[in-house]
């Protein structure tokens, strides 16, 4: 009992966080929960994946969902709750704080400065997040631990998996309004074709 | 009170009814706030979703709170907040007790391999929109090796970066006024 309000506690401190600094909304939140699965046995890295396409897949702001995703198999339904609220309030409180300088905010040039810098930074920490996705899905770097040859490149790709990444990129840079969820469900049913 | 609970349930529709957040909530968002209520007009709008994204947060959520506090105070930012992350918390969390019960199963193991490989697409896609936006020049793309860099070969705290990024522009901007300010007086 102690110990599962400790995880719902630990889990509100780390939403708090998350809320607090992930800057330009729902795949931002993404590296936040990989360095939280790094750090807690309450979270698991492997499951990060399932609940991007889930919080993509259903109605509602990703981050949101990626929360509740997260703080529900931390926890339960407490956790879901938990993780979801310690998240949407640090935003709350900023915007009603902005809301009485709209105008000063938006035209300041330390607010623009500050996100002239922090959009790559933000950008890259997304990148360094979908490499490791990638690298728990498309590509097998334990092939080439024994030493690169070109037998070991060959087996570091999942050829399904790495033709699928690529029709799916393809597909979407062709049908731009096309809706992530339609991917998605092409890549389930890839999966049970091909029994990936 | 009934005004509250009026804007309760206008963002938990809006929270039913958009998939994915951000600006493919807009349309709903003109239909609930802007026809139906008139809780505020079309440029307030873009103005609240162009400071949503410069501050944290899920760009939604900042939306919602903008409106509701503008309309009610502290109360109407709570409601507000509250109706378009209530849709989400059932939805998912029903989901995720679905497939907790079938994560044994070999047929949903299968489909979420295939979704992980369409996943990393998305999450491209994501960074080369983000990209195009945010990456303007050389400290840009400087700024991007040195965090991606540290995102992946060490196990630092994104807070770190988003703070060290920051302190970064500070700095810049305190350099360029001077640098102005020099340029004027001499």
């Amino acid at each position: 009992m102690v110990e599962y309000l400790l995880t719902l506690l630990m889990l509100m401190w780390e939403f708090f966080k998350a809320g607090l600094f992930a800057i330009g909304g729902g795949l931002a939140t993404i590296p936040f929960i990989y360095d939280i699965a790094a750090r807690y046995s309450w979270l698991d890295a492997a499951i990060v994946p399932d609940m991007i396409a889930i919080g993509e897949s259903t109605p509602g702001p990703i981050g949101v969902n990626i929360a509740t995703y997260a703080g529900y198999n931390a926890a339960g339904i407490p956790g879901a709750v938990a993780a979801t609220l310690a998240l949407v309030f640090p935003s709350m409180v900023v915007i009603i704080l902005v809301s009485k300088v709209l105008k000063k905010f938006a035209e300041n040039r330390f607010v623009d400065g500050v996100f002239y810098t922090i959009r790559p930074a933000v950008t890259a920490m997304i990148a360094a997040a979908g490499w490791t996705v990638l690298s728990t899905s498309v590509v097998d770097l334990s092939a080439v631990s024994a030493g690169w040859s070109f037998d070991s490149f060959l087996a570091m790709f999942h050829p399904v998996a790495l033709v699928l990444f690529a029709a799916a990129f393809a597909v979407s840079k062709i049908w731009k309004k096309l809706h992530p969820i339609v991917l998605i469900a092409a890549g389930a049913a890839v999966g049970i074709i091909f029994k990936m | 009170m009934r005004e509250l609970f009026r804007m309760f349930l206008a963002f938990a529709r809006i929270g039913a009814f958009t998939f994915g957040g951000g600006y493919a909530m807009l349309p709903m968002l003109e239909r609930e706030v802007v026809e139906r209520y008139g809780w505020a007009t079309e440029s307030e709008i873009m103005d609240y979703f162009a400071v949503g994204q410069c501050t944290p947060g899920v760009i939604a959520v900042n939306v919602a709170t903008f409106i509701g506090y503008k309309r009610r105070g502290i109360p109407g930012a709570i409601f507000t907040t509250l109706g378009v992350i209530t849709p989400s918390i059932i939805i998912i969390t029903v989901i995720a007790a679905l497939i907790s019960g079938f994560i044994g199963n070999e047929y949903v193991a299968h489909a979420l391999a295939g979704i992980r490989a369409v996943v990393c697409a998305l999450i491209l896609n994501a960074v080369i929109k983000f990209w195009k936006s945010g990456v303007k020049d050389w400290i840009g793309i400087l700024i991007f090796a040195a965090a991606l860099a540290l995102s992946v070969l060490t196990s630092i705290s994104p807070i770190i970066i988003v703070v060290g990024a920051a302190l970064i522009g500070v700095a810049l901007t305190l350099a360029r006024g001077r640098g102005k300010g020099g340029a004027e007086n001499g």
